[in-house]
């Protein structure tokens, strides 16, 4: 129940900077989730929201209020660690009433809100247990029961989920999606590298890079237009192809050819008239690509791997330097005797990224 | 012979007879004993596999018989002897014990180091560990603390006999009360009653090292988000000390605490160099030593009850430490 302004916030370590520019306006009720490559600052970012790091430039606002010197218990937030962080000594219990004890709340306050909270999780039956006589997935339900005993404005998951198996990891995702639709006003922010959680929990992602926001935007925002290279191989499995391209034809639709694989492409695209002859990498995800036997295509070549994976057929392509990753189709259904065969595929026009200089043409002005 | 050649010749012999050992008998027992043949071969090999054990278990098992259930076994009956080994008493020394001021005075005082000792250097080495943890310079002040555990009990009564010393220019707690404008020095180990404290912190300041080295490391083992989360649920440095990382650490406390235990009820040589016993300050194994040489052969007697005293400690020290290993 809170709105959150991170304003030009940075973070160095002595003279090593880590995170800069970050600009960022969390309205109340969304569920904002933190991806990118490990190492991006994402968990540093999220820690300092929580006050657990320091903020070394720029304001952190929740409500207005400037919280960069607030203690973390005061910010109103709480905090989901991924490594769960329980109590090992207290019971369930113990653990979701610690923070209600340090705060003085009286015994009925805090018994009301344990069982509120272990009512929602299901946690009732294990309320006396110890935290090492639960499984990995009752352990998290207790972390975050902990966060909800507090009533925080904020809260923060920091990668719940990747100390669980698979199967968990499903249905715990689905938990949590579960329990941000029946807190329909609390502001929650996630930090995963999950593209699967990502997609399906958030209502807006941010995507960190180079210490700093690549883009924010709707999960599908992100997947139709990515503002840049680096979201567009971030966001989807497998990662876009990208090819060496130039424009040749400009206008409502663009034409680009595509020297490797000798194709000619039409793309929706708008481009102005000096942009010809413009050097472009074109972008096509491996699902929008199909099979073709038309004179305009994105790529000819030899199919050097073939995944079937029984609802799709994913056909890897060889690439003219070695070192290139190879281009990937995905086809739905199945599709054998492939291998060793030489193919055209291409794309729907609609379907098809241009960057220069790695930024979209579409975001080129922004 | 030289005696490298010697030593090298027992080591070899040493470890040679060793192998040589669990290779021959568990030979014997395979071919000789229950060979693997005949009518009923699956029953042998049961049977030698049920035999192995113990016969691996051997020499230890011999071992800890001769030198240390033995020497129990032996003392207790002696304890049961006058001096010359002649007269049997029952349990006469035991009573003669009882009936003694001076032992009553031992066992007292034992349990006041007992209580005091375990508890202040346990106490000292965690506050220590601590607060050193994220110094720049806690290494330097670690290394500085746990220095005395390298000084001989003897050599550490002697320095703090300076500092007690019943003289201003000598004693440094004199000199302290001369600084704050007393005028006669005064002997602090012939304080009635008091004086065993200060004979007391003497080991403390020893023992405080070793509690801070282990507690150090298990304070590092604090998994770092347990104290992360107690910063967000708004818990004070004390309150995540104290609630949070005292808590977590408690069995490593216990192994230290009791650890320290056993070594108090064994310490003798701080009374000894310092006071004699004399001043009230005796405790059992000082006043043991005092018996050893002379008189009615109590001093078995004194051994075994040090020996019944440590036990229950003992136990405890070890069930927890197995506790930990879990």
């Amino acid at each position: 129940m809170a709105e959150l302004k991170l304003n030009d916030v940075a973070k160095s370590y002595g003279p090593i900077n880590v995170l800069r520019d970050i600009d960022l306006d969390i309205a109340e009720g969304e569920l904002i989730v933190f991806v990118g490559p490990s190492g991006c600052g994402k968990s540093t970012l999220l820690r300092m929201i929580a006050g657990l790091e320091k903020i070394t430039g720029g304001t952190l606002t929740i409500d207005g209020v400037r919280m960069n010197d607030v203690p973390p218990s005061q910010r109103g937030i709480a905090m989901v660690f991924q490594s769960y962080a329980l109590y090992p000594h207290m019971s369930v219990r113990d653990n979701m009433a610690f923070a209600l004890k340090i705060a003085k709340k009286s015994r009925a306050e805090i018994d009301a809100a344990v069982t509120r909270a272990a009512k929602v999780l299901q946690l009732e039956d294990y309320l006396d247990r110890l935290p090492k006589a639960l499984s990995g997935g009752q352990r998290q339900r207790v972390a975050i029961g902990r966060a909800i005993v507090r009533d925080p404005k904020v809260y923060l998951f920091d990668e719940p989920l990747s100390n669980l198996d698979a199967a968990l990891r499903v249905a715990t995702r689905i938990e949590i999606a579960q329990l941000k639709e029946a807190m329909p006003n609390s502001t929650m922010i996630y930090v995963t590298h999950d593209q699967v959680e990502a997609m399906t929990l958030a209502s807006r992602i941010v995507v960190l890079a180079n210490k700093g926001i690549a883009q924010v935007g709707t999960p599908l925002e992100l997947y139709e237009t990515p503002r840049n290279e680096f979201v567009a191989q971030f966001i989807g499995s497998p990662a876009m192809n990208l090819m060496a391209g130039e424009v040749i034809e400009t206008g409502p639709e663009t034409v680009v050819c595509l020297p490797e694989g000798a194709g000619t492409l039409a793309t929706k695209i708008p481009t102005r008239p000096e942009d010809k002859g413009l050097q472009v990498k074109v972008g096509i995800r491996p699902e929008d690509m199909r099979p073709t036997e038309d004179a305009t295509f994105a790529y000819q070549g030899e199919v050097e791997i073939v995944e079937a994976l029984g609802e799709v057929t994913q056909l890897y392509f060889r690439r003219g330097t070695p070192e290139a990753d190879p281009v990937i189709a995905k086809l739905p259904g199945i599709h054998t005797g492939l291998r060793g065969r030489s193919l055209k595929i291409t794309a729907d026009p609609a379907k098809i990224h241009l960057f220069a200089n790695g930024v979209s043409l579409l975001h080129r002005d922004a | 012979m030289s005696p490298f050649l010697q030593g090298l010749i027992t080591i070899c012999l040493g470890v040679g007879g060793c192998v040589a050992y669990f290779w021959v008998s568990n030979l014997v027992l395979d071919r000789v004993i229950f060979p693997a043949r005949g009518r009923d071969p699956g029953r042998n090999i049961a049977r030698a596999n049920m035999v192995r054990p113990w016969l691996f278990l051997f020499p230890a098992l011999f071992s800890v018989t001769l030198y240390l259930v033995y020497p129990v076994v032996g003392s207790f009956i002696r304890s049961l002897y006058n001096r010359d080994g002649d007269v049997f008493l029952g349990f006469g020394n035991y009573r003669a014990l009882w009936g003694d001021d001076g032992f009553r005075t031992a066992l007292l005082n034992n349990f006041l180091w007992v209580l005091v000792v375990p508890a202040g250097a346990t106490f000292f080495g965690l506050i220590v560990a601590q607060l050193t943890d994220r110094l720049k310079w806690g290494a330097i002040a670690k290394s500085i603390i746990f220095m005395p555990m390298a000084i001989s009990f003897v050599g550490a009564s002697l320095i703090w006999k300076f500092v007690y010393a019943n003289n201003a220019q000598i004693g440094l707690l004199n000199a302290i009360r001369a600084f704050f404008g007393a005028t006669s020095p005064i002997d602090p180990l012939q304080i009635p009653f008091w004086n065993n404290f200060f004979l007391m912190v003497i080991l403390i300041w020893i023992q405080t090292g070793f509690a801070m080295v282990i507690l150090s490391a298990a304070l590092r083992g604090i998994p770092e988000e347990t104290v992360e989360a107690a910063v967000l649920d708004g818990a004070n440095p004390f309150q995540i000390f104290f609630r949070i990382m005292v808590p977590q650490i408690w069995p490593t406390i216990m192994v230290v605490w009791t650890t320290i235990t056993i070594l108090t009820l064994k310490i003798f040589d701080i009374v000894y160099a310092s006071t004699g016993g004399n001043f009230g300050t005796q405790i059992l194994p000082s006043y043991m030593m005092q018996y050893m040489f002379r008189d009615d052969g109590r001093a078995t007697a004194i051994a075994i009850v040090i020996m019944i005293v440590v036990l229950p400690v003992m136990i405890y020290n070890i069930r927890q430490a197995r506790k930990e290993l879990d």
